[in-house]
């Protein structure tokens, strides 16, 4: 059956590739090459070199990272070779394969694991185009992971960011982070204020999101804390307004936070902005006043 | 729970908003964050390694993504990006401002119709909608705006992609409020809750909407 494991064998290989072909490219900057190669290993081996094992591998990323080594490329604009629109037909192939796979993957279920059909469908786009690239463009054999490599290169090191916070996303949960947070915020509400509770339960989820760089972390908490005892048991709230408006109060909070990284950090590096918080000020005017909505709509839900 | 306790608890979280406003380097202030949490916590940092260690696996998922990018560093190297700008020229009415207005209601259907990764900054952001969108606001005559209109149209992205998903009853925040209610005693339908982000994704196309058009009174109108 396809799944997970066919795609981390294809990320491993593309990270292996990058290792490589960073050191051929660039000796002296063996940093880069190092960080890639450990990236492929988690993929390659994750599975069985134990907890600790991945502990420290996640400690010798970050101090490859902290070293200051880890460069992003000098500025060597690759000579481009024009071709026609039919790169746009090239270019549509993993989304129109995103596509295939959501809707027919899950009918397989022999054949492809369900629950990753979007991975797997991602993985197959990939190796789809690439499979394309060569027979139509006819670039050297080691062009495309050469120029993949110089766009990774930019991401830099917050690349493995959204995967580090997911992780302290853990260790918060173990901590009891979030009961201490929930249990600030219940107490913070005035007593038989349904107006209170609501501004409550929208902003700490916009808060907590924040920290925690996730709404999936923040609702089980506000929900805990506020939604369900204040919100559903002692106003008689519908349950299903006060969970989906939460949610989404947290979504808003989402846009507000670099801890969101893969939503906020790596875009700004992708599209290489000077300004790494580029992307978050470009959402906060759109997130503060869809916030504010979130919390009045509940509000007249509720009341 | 006692004061004192608390605050240790909260530690870490005080660690990740100090490491990031001091700037120390993002991946040494979360491991700090972490060690500082688990201690806090009573576990010793072998025990916090391991458990960083194991989310950190499991979450390896979030990093297949970067497997795009061979293709699309192949597809700029033949021009891409130039053609994306070109195809934009060929069309005066196109501002940025309206062709980021469509993007945005292209990413809110399709989420809402559970077709989340069909778009995203690798696969379409960088190589596609943003070029197009610099090349449009060039147009316009507004002369330079530095990073302005890249930083929105990635913003555009995640407004369309977040206040379109929930719409879809198997998508993942959806599930998770099932079995959290579940927990409670509370039985909801994934399909009530769907409803319920309607208003919200009209909203966000309308603020987000007023917004882009903002964007294109500064540019100003095309000469073309």
């Amino acid at each position: 059956m396809i799944g997970l494991n066919f795609v981390y064998a294809v990320a491993g290989s593309v990270f292996a590739l990058f290792a490589a072909l960073a050191l051929i490219d660039a000796p002296r900057r063996a940093a880069n090459s190092a960080f890639y190669a450990l990236l492929s290993f988690s993929f390659y081996a994750g599975d069985i070199i134990g907890d600790f094992g991945n502990g420290l591998l996640v400690v010798a990323l970050a101090a490859i990272a902290a070293s200051g080594r880890f460069q992003a490329r000098p500025r060597e604009a690759s000579p481009e070779r024009p071709r026609g629109d039919a790169l746009f037909a090239a270019a549509l192939v993993i989304p129109a394969m995103a596509l295939v796979g959501t809707l027919l993957f899950k009918q397989v279920p022999a054949l492809i694991d369900g629950r990753q059909a979007t991975l797997v469908a991602l993985a197959l786009g990939v190796l789809l185009a690439l499979g394309l690239g060569y027979a139509w463009l006819r670039p050297g054999s080691a062009t495309p992971f050469r120029e993949g490599r110089r766009l990774m290169d930019d991401v830099g090191w917050a690349a493995v960011l959204p995967q580090m916070l997911a992780s302290l996303g853990a260790v918060f949960a173990l901590a009891g982070v979030g009961d201490v947070v929930g249990e600030l915020v219940g107490g913070a509400i005035p007593q038989g204020s349904l107006l209170g509770a609501v501004a409550a339960y929208a902003v700490g989820m916009a808060l907590f999101t924040m920290v925690m760089g996730n709404a999936f972390a923040a609702f089980p908490v506000m929900a805990a804390a506020v939604g369900v005892p204040i919100l559903v048991r002692q106003f008689g709230g519908d349950p299903a307004p006060v969970a989906a408006i939460g949610m989404l109060a947290g979504f808003c909070g989402t846009l507000m936070t670099p801890m969101a990284a893969n939503f906020n950090l790596v875009p700004a590096a992708l599209l290489e902005l000077k300004d790494r918080n580029g992307v978050v000020k470009a959402q906060v005017p759109t997130a503060v006043p869809l916030l504010m909505f979130n919390a009045a709509l509940l509000w007249w839900v509720l009341s | 729970m006692g004061e004192v306790e608390l605050m240790l608890v909260l530690a870490g979280v005080a660690v990740i908003a100090g490491g990031f406003l001091l700037r120390f380097n993002p991946l040494l202030v979360v491991l700090a964050s972490a060690l500082v949490s688990g201690l806090a916590a009573g576990l010793d940092p072998l025990r916090v390694v391991s458990v960083f260690g194991k989310a950190f696996n499991d979450s390896r998922y979030v990093s297949a993504i970067y497997i795009v990018l061979p293709v699309i560093g192949l597809l700029e190297r033949y021009g891409l990006q130039a053609r994306a700008r070109a195809l934009i020229g060929r069309f005066a009415r196109v501002t940025a401002g309206r062709l980021l207005l469509l993007y945005l209601l292209f990413r809110q259907v399709t989420s809402a119709l559970g077709l989340t990764s069909v778009a995203g900054h690798a696969q379409t952001v960088r190589p596609l909608v943003a070029p197009m969108a610099e090349a449009a606001a060039e147009g316009q005559g507004a002369g330079d705006q530095g990073e302005r209109v890249k930083a929105l149209t990635a913003a555009t992205d995640n407004v369309g992609l977040f206040f379109g998903e929930d719409i879809f009853i198997a998508i993942g925040s959806i599930l998770l409020m099932v079995g959290v209610l579940q927990g409670y005693g509370i039985a909801v339908e994934p399909f009530e809750l769907s409803v319920w982000a309607i208003p919200t994704a009209a909203a966000a196309f309308l603020v987000h909407g007023v917004r882009l058009h903002l964007l294109d009174r500064r540019l100003g109108r095309s000469t073309k």
